[in-house]
């Protein structure tokens, strides 16, 4: 996983509440057995006036001038400003993987749905959380001014806007551990070995039908 | 000692490691494994050079890709290569690593939420996981049950353990005895329609009152099922008899002793009296009416006989703009009543509403009707082979087929359109599934969530009725 420490970056406002993950990447693009290429088809329905193609090269495809992303002064951005419950629905982590490979290190919302929430994190996206208010402040900035870049610092958890306006945010200090060192959690895990045998036989004792074998 | 709720004593029984700052490790009982979401974590695994933690704690079906016809070609029959190469990806990494799959033509196959429960591989007080939000549904059985993403798949094939944090406690409790007509599914979508789409977020949901207890556990697991829905990503529903009378006998349960000393140890699997719980939603089921779905999240959702909601009525404004984004999906005019909506296509299936009492609902609508003529396709598609072929014992296939309704074989099928079976652009579908979104259905497809009943009504009739009159009507 890529670490994540420090990021500033031209932020792209998509300003929709309860954004699904089969919008963030439809269905049919998950029949792939890779973890990367899932960039060009972000939001294919919005982005796109076709019915996109797993597999297809996307460079021909008509555009959906009107769909934020497609707007000039955001190409290149790295930071997505978005609405409450982002994320919702699907668990495929290709939502995430579909984020990172369009280049977006980082997404700020006034709240997440868990299981996106959490897949972020195992692939060094930060998942921002700032209050309603705020997010408000941030898209109507973002808006108004071209070109607008938030730094967002991970070790002293703040999000920085151009005038110097700093906002705190809460994360869990594993999580921030392991993005700022790019940590493996399955190493992690496994260096817990003993403990988890220790469990197990412990279990077996007081349960053993949970280890009856499926076969 | 403090009461505790029952997804307290499930989570305090699987600590590993208890962390400093809030999170832990979680032992994982049993992951199952489908084609769409596994192979980035066995391809993570092998070049890490790892090996699957316990083998025999995973078990493995395709079922998002498979196509609801002609499987007895196999993987061969699959005409999409695409969606060949995913399902031939699973078999051959169960093949690899040694993990048990009920592969294309056995009769076990079926969506990876119908047959754990069917095959005793969901059992009161584990913890199960599997790379789908719609895991909800096997706690049911009074089980920790949640999806994950893939890394959490591999996470767990590497070391049956999670990193989490624990929820907090919300529950919801439905007293009373439920009106004719209205089903688990009603149950739920009206559960949705109050707490909305978020509102469990955070929160493990436990389902309670005279209500619930009155559900089989087909009942429990469509309500279950749609926890996530509410943005919960757990479901829970206390052990009782309904839930041991269902277990007994099934092929990876325990047997003999060991079944005498687990049921004892289920039979603590409930809140205690005075368990503390973050948040409780009290609904009366005499309140809760047929419901369909009219928008583009299962939020928007109203009773049968309601008008559409006008988006302009709304004072929150976040909410309004959904709906007025919604309005623009659907292509709605001002005024429209639920039964007004041209239905192009019916489904009835999906890990919400395809087991063998969810076709008995609908086939007793079906039987002796005729589906209307404005309808293009309606289609039932059986959540495993098993319960297809139960159903055919019962001669349901056959009520379905004379009435004109297609009959498939066991796969997601139309819940997620991943495989053949999907809505054409600006088709409405009623659709016993579990989501509406944009496009979940096919690009440009409109679904209107509904139960199983009131499914084959719409498909009768052509546009939604009250299931309520239309079975007294042709009762008589």
């Amino acid at each position: 996983m890529d670490q994540f420490t420090s990021h500033k970056a031209l932020v792209a406002p998509l300003d929709r509440a309860n954004v699904d993950t089969d919008q963030i990447i439809p269905k049919q693009f998950l029949k792939s057995i890779k973890r990367s290429g899932f960039g060009p088809n972000l939001f294919d329905e919005w982005r796109y006036l076709d019915e996109g193609q797993p597999g297809q090269d996307c460079s021909g495809r008509p555009l959906n001038e009107a769909f934020i992303l497609n707007a000039a002064r955001y190409q290149g951005a790295q930071i997505l400003l978005a609405r409450q419950n982002f994320g919702c629905g699907s668990s495929r982590e290709h939502a995430p993987w579909a984020l990172l490979d369009f280049g977006f290190r980082c997404v700020i919302a006034s709240s997440y749905a868990d299981i996106f929430y959490n897949n972020c994190f195992k692939n060094g996206i930060v998942p921002v959380i700032l209050e309603d208010k705020i997010v408000n402040q941030l898209f109507e900035e973002t808006f108004a001014n071209e070109g607008y870049q938030l730094h967002v610092d991970l070790e002293s958890q703040t999000v920085v806007t151009p005038k110097g306006e700093s906002f705190g945010f809460e994360i869990d200090a594993f999580r921030k551990h392991c993005l700022l060192n790019g940590l493996d959690e399955i190493s992690l895990t496994l260096a817990d070995a003993e403990l988890i045998r220790a469990y197990e036989t412990k279990r077996k004792q007081t349960s053993p039908w949970l280890f009856d074998v499926i076969k | 000692m403090k009461p505790r709720t029952l997804y307290d004593k499930i989570w305090d029984d699987h600590i590993v490691k208890q962390r400093e700052d809030g999170t832990a490790l979680i032992y994982i009982d049993r992951q199952l494994l489908h084609e769409v979401t596994s192979p980035q974590a066995f391809e993570g695994l092998e070049l890490a050079g790892r090996t699957p933690w316990r083998l025999d704690a995973n078990l493995a079906t395709p079922d998002h890709n498979v196509p609801t016809e002609n499987q007895d070609a196999g993987v061969a029959g699959i005409v999409d290569p695409i969606s060949r190469i995913q399902v031939e990806t699973l078999d051959a990494n169960c093949d690899k690593f040694g993990i048990v799959e009920f592969k294309m033509g056995d009769v076990r196959q079926g969506i990876v939420h119908v047959i754990g429960p069917e095959q005793g591989a969901t059992l009161p007080g584990m913890t199960i996981v599997c790379g789908d939000s719609h895991t909800a549904t096997h706690g049911a059985f009074a089980t920790i049950a949640h999806g994950i993403g893939t890394s959490e798949v591999e996470h767990v094939l590497a070391t049956q353990c999670l990193i989490q944090r624990k929820m907090k406690n919300m529950r919801v409790e439905v007293n009373g005895d439920l009106p004719f007509g209205v089903t688990a599914k009603d149950i739920i979508l009206a559960i949705i329609g109050e707490i909305g789409t978020a509102g469990g977020t955070g929160y493990a949901i436990e389902f309670t009152g005279t209500t619930i207890e009155a559900l089989s556990m087909e009942g429990r697991m469509t309500v279950c099922n749609m926890a996530i829905e509410g943005g919960a990503r757990c479901g829970l529903v206390g052990v009782d008899d309904t839930t041991i009378n269902y277990l007994k006998d099934r092929p990876y349960g325990p047997t003999s002793e060991r079944w005498d000393q687990a049921v004892s140890q289920w039979r603590e699997l409930k809140s205690d009296e005075g368990a503390f719980f973050d948040h409780i939603v009290i609904l009366n089921a005499a309140d809760i009416k047929p419901q369909v779905t009219w928008g583009t999240s299962p939020e928007m959702v109203v009773a049968v006989d309601a008008k559409i909601p006008n988006p302009a009525e709304e004072t929150d404004p976040v909410k309004r703009e959904g709906m007025e984004r919604a309005y623009e999906y659907m292509d709605y005019e001002q005024g429209l009543a639920i039964s007004d909506i041209k239905l192009d296509r019916v489904f009835i299936g999906s890990c919400t509403n395809s087991r063998i009492e969810d076709l008995r609902a609908a086939a007793e609508v079906a039987k002796g009707n005729q589906v209307a003529s404005s309808i293009k396709q309606a289609m039932v598609v059986p959540g495993s082979g098993l319960v297809k072929q139960q159903a055919e014992k019962e001669g349901l296939d056959q009520i379905f087929t004379a009435a004109g309704f297609q009959w498939r074989e066991p796969g997601c099928s139309m819940c997620l359109a991943m495989n053949a079976d999907k809505l054409g652009n600006g088709e409405h579908c009623a659709s016993t599934s579990n989501r509406n979104f944009e496009g979940r259905q096919g690009q440009g497809g409109r679904t209107h969530l509904v139960s199983p009943a009131m499914a084959a009504a719409a498909a009768i009739v052509g546009h939604f009725v009250d299931v309520r009159d239309f079975v007294s009507k042709t009762s008589v």
